[in-house]
């Protein structure tokens, strides 16, 4: 093989390889390398994803052994048993129900409905703004006046409606009803974008040699703005927390017998628990404090790494 | 100009018809029907079935579509089941409380949003730029309720600087007195609504500050000997300003959807509290008339703000 180049090439066989050694040495890095090298200048964000992790797989797996319905039976012996007893290290409610269980599971509950909507939601709105952005005319005119009327929509409102109109629903059917609602702001950016993107020389060369629309829109834009979509997905899940805990919290959310950080917010209307029983409801409203906080941390290292004039981590 | 807004509201037309039939087949798919509220237990049902006939209730969803969109432009939104009185009325009583919170909670966030933007711009890189920069982030993402209820804990509760319930005292008289009851019971959740809400304008006037410092204008005027300070208000802050009042008309949206959490964790009986409640107790002609209105007026504030916005910006109107 060299002696063929040789032949071939004015270029010898030994300078080939030293050439591609250098321009591999000086060439940017993989996306994921730079986002790991950002996580290892970045001493909190690195505190922040470990704690969001480990966080995740404590609760997802430490929720398969406790016994939903038996945690949630009534025990009227331990009637607002205070923290850090013997028995509840977080004290139990009005009903003697453990809060520190149903912490776990209501964590679980949450996190889930937050992860499957965002996944949900942030794939649709993705692949809608790069559809809305790229064919621009008449298709971007109509699905602009859709994403008008979904912004003029009252969510919160609409939503609670579809809730009491629905009679049997669960986590996944909840999730699907969130989801119809919040792909917009994702869209939104995604759009804009994909608007600039389309106009660049690469997708015109593309479109001249012949590509697959399809093809151009998924395999070569998207990847892209791939660093735009890592960041909006990060950040839209520490919204996303919200969204669900939000509506529990209101009493419109997961069902009463299913616990949620926002149904033990939800302690809290009581004026009674809000003073004197601080232990129903204070736990989970500063679990998400900090969930969202380090949540939305990531995604400040996220775009900073998306953004190579503000990088702290060495990028070679 | 006018073609820009004209195009605009023709536009707005099929969405609040769209919007309108939307809440219409929502309304019909929840059980009971518009009757339920008016008659007694021992009601004949033969006369209900009578009142449906009368009233064009028994006809097909869209002949029905239409006698309610008649009744709705003759302000005619039927009767409240739970309070037994004009759901117009009723609405009317509750909106007033929303709107002085809503424009109390806007007004504050611009006093707090818009020094912290230029402040933090002029600043760039340095300590104050840092704490405002944190301050944001910790606003950004928490979820409103969440503050609401904290913020209800401490100073509502443990320190007891401020009411937790209710919109007015039952103990005020005169209307010096009414009135300051009333602006005391508006402050907290006013304060909390208009720190967490400042993300959006701070973050858009610090870009557009550190943009214009570096443009020539203010070099100009830098080189004309004008001092720091007057260029900071007078050059930099007019021409940044107006972008931001655009966002008043979104903020609204915001706000709306905020006052369902708001209302209901300080029990203040505005139309978010009363929605909820409506719902407990599936009083759908209450339901229906604030889906529709909250739906309207989230329209508008989108008109308003892009109606600034092509004033502002002629780019906006050639598109």
């Amino acid at each position: 093989m060299p002696n063929k180049i040789d032949q071939q090439s004015s270029i010898s066989a030994a300078d080939l390889t030293r050439l591609n050694q250098e321009a591999q040495s000086e060439a940017t890095p993989s996306t994921a390398r730079i986002i790991w090298n950002e996580f290892k200048a970045d001493r909190p964000a690195m505190a922040a994803l470990i704690i969001i992790v480990g966080f995740i797989l404590f609760v997802m797996v430490a929720a398969l052994f406790i016994d939903t319905p038996k945690m949630m039976e009534t025990n009227i012996m331990n009637y607002f048993n205070p923290p850090f007893s013997a028995q509840d290290w977080l004290g139990a409610d009005s009903a003697g129900r453990s809060i520190a269980q149903q912490l776990i599971v209501g964590s679980r509950n949450s996190i889930g409905i937050a992860l499957g909507l965002t996944a949900i939601s942030s794939t649709f709105g993705i692949a809608w703004g790069l559809i809305s952005g790229y064919f621009n005319g008449y298709v971007d005119w109509g699905m602009q006046r859709v994403y008008d009327f979904m912004m003029m929509l009252p969510m919160l409102m609409i939503i609670i409606v579809l809730v009491t109109i629905i009679p049997h629903y669960n986590a996944i059917t909840l999730t699907l009803i969130f989801s119809l609602f919040y792909w917009e702001g994702t869209s939104r950016l995604i759009r804009s974008r994909t608007l600039a993107e389309a106009d660049k020389d690469y997708v015109a060369a593309s479109i001249t040699s012949g590509t697959n629309q399809w093809k151009i829109i998924f395999n070569q834009i998207m990847p892209n703005i791939s660093s735009l979509i890592i960041v909006d997905t990060t950040l839209s899940f520490a919204e996303n927390i919200g969204v669900e805990t939000g509506l529990s919290f209101l009493g419109f959310g997961l069902p009463s017998q299913t616990p949620s950080l926002g149904t033990l917010i939800a302690n809290a209307n009581d004026p009674n628990n809000i003073t004197q029983y601080w232990w129903t409801w204070l736990p989970a409203a500063l679990e998400i404090i900090v969930l969202c906080l380090s949540i939305s941390y990531i995604g400040q290292v996220l775009r900073r790494a998306a953004d190579a004039s503000q990088r702290q981590g060495m990028t070679n | 100009m006018w073609k820009t807004i004209l195009r605009r509201i023709l536009i707005m037309i099929p969405e609040v018809i769209i919007l309108s039939i939307l809440v219409f087949l929502l309304a019909k798919a929840m059980p009971g029907d518009p009757f339920t509220g008016s008659i007694n237990p021992k009601a004949d049902p033969a006369q209900i079935a009578h009142l449906m006939k009368i009233n064009g209730l028994d006809g097909p969803w869209y002949s029905q579509y239409w006698n309610w969109v008649v009744h709705l432009f003759h302000g005619n939104l039927g009767n409240s089941y739970q309070y037994q009185e004009p759901v117009t009325r009723l609405i009317a009583g509750r909106a007033t409380n929303t709107l002085w919170l809503a424009l109390f909670t806007m007004l504050l966030t611009y006093a707090i949003a818009l020094p912290m933007g230029v402040f933090a711009g002029r600043h760039e890189g340095k300590l104050p730029d840092t704490i405002i920069r944190f301050y944001t982030y910790v606003t950004y993402c928490i979820p409103f309720f969440v503050i609401l209820v904290v913020g209800i804990w401490i100073f509502g509760y443990v320190l007891g600087w401020f009411p937790t319930t209710g919109s007015i005292s039952i103990t005020a008289s005169g209307w010096l007195n009414t009135i300051g009851s009333r602006f005391y019971h508006i402050l907290l959740p006013g304060i909390l609504g208009a720190l967490f809400s400042t993300v959006n304008i701070v973050q858009y006037l610090r870009s557009e500050v550190i943009d214009a410092k570096h443009s020539d204008y203010v070099r100009t005027a830098r080189a004309k000997g004008g001092p720091t300070k007057d260029i900071y208000r007078h050059h930099i802050f007019r021409n940044s300003l107006l972008p931001i009042a655009a966002f008043a008309g979104y903020s609204i949206t915001g706000l709306l959807n905020g006052s369902i959490f708001t209302e209901t964790v300080f029990s203040y009986p505005g139309m978010g509290l009363l929605f909820i409640n409506s719902i407990s107790y599936r009083d759908y002609t209450v339901i229906t008339a604030l889906v529709l209105i909250y739906g309207i007026l989230n329209l508008l504030g989108t008109l308003l703000s892009d109606i600034i916005l092509s004033l502002v910006d002629p780019r906006i109107r050639i598109q």
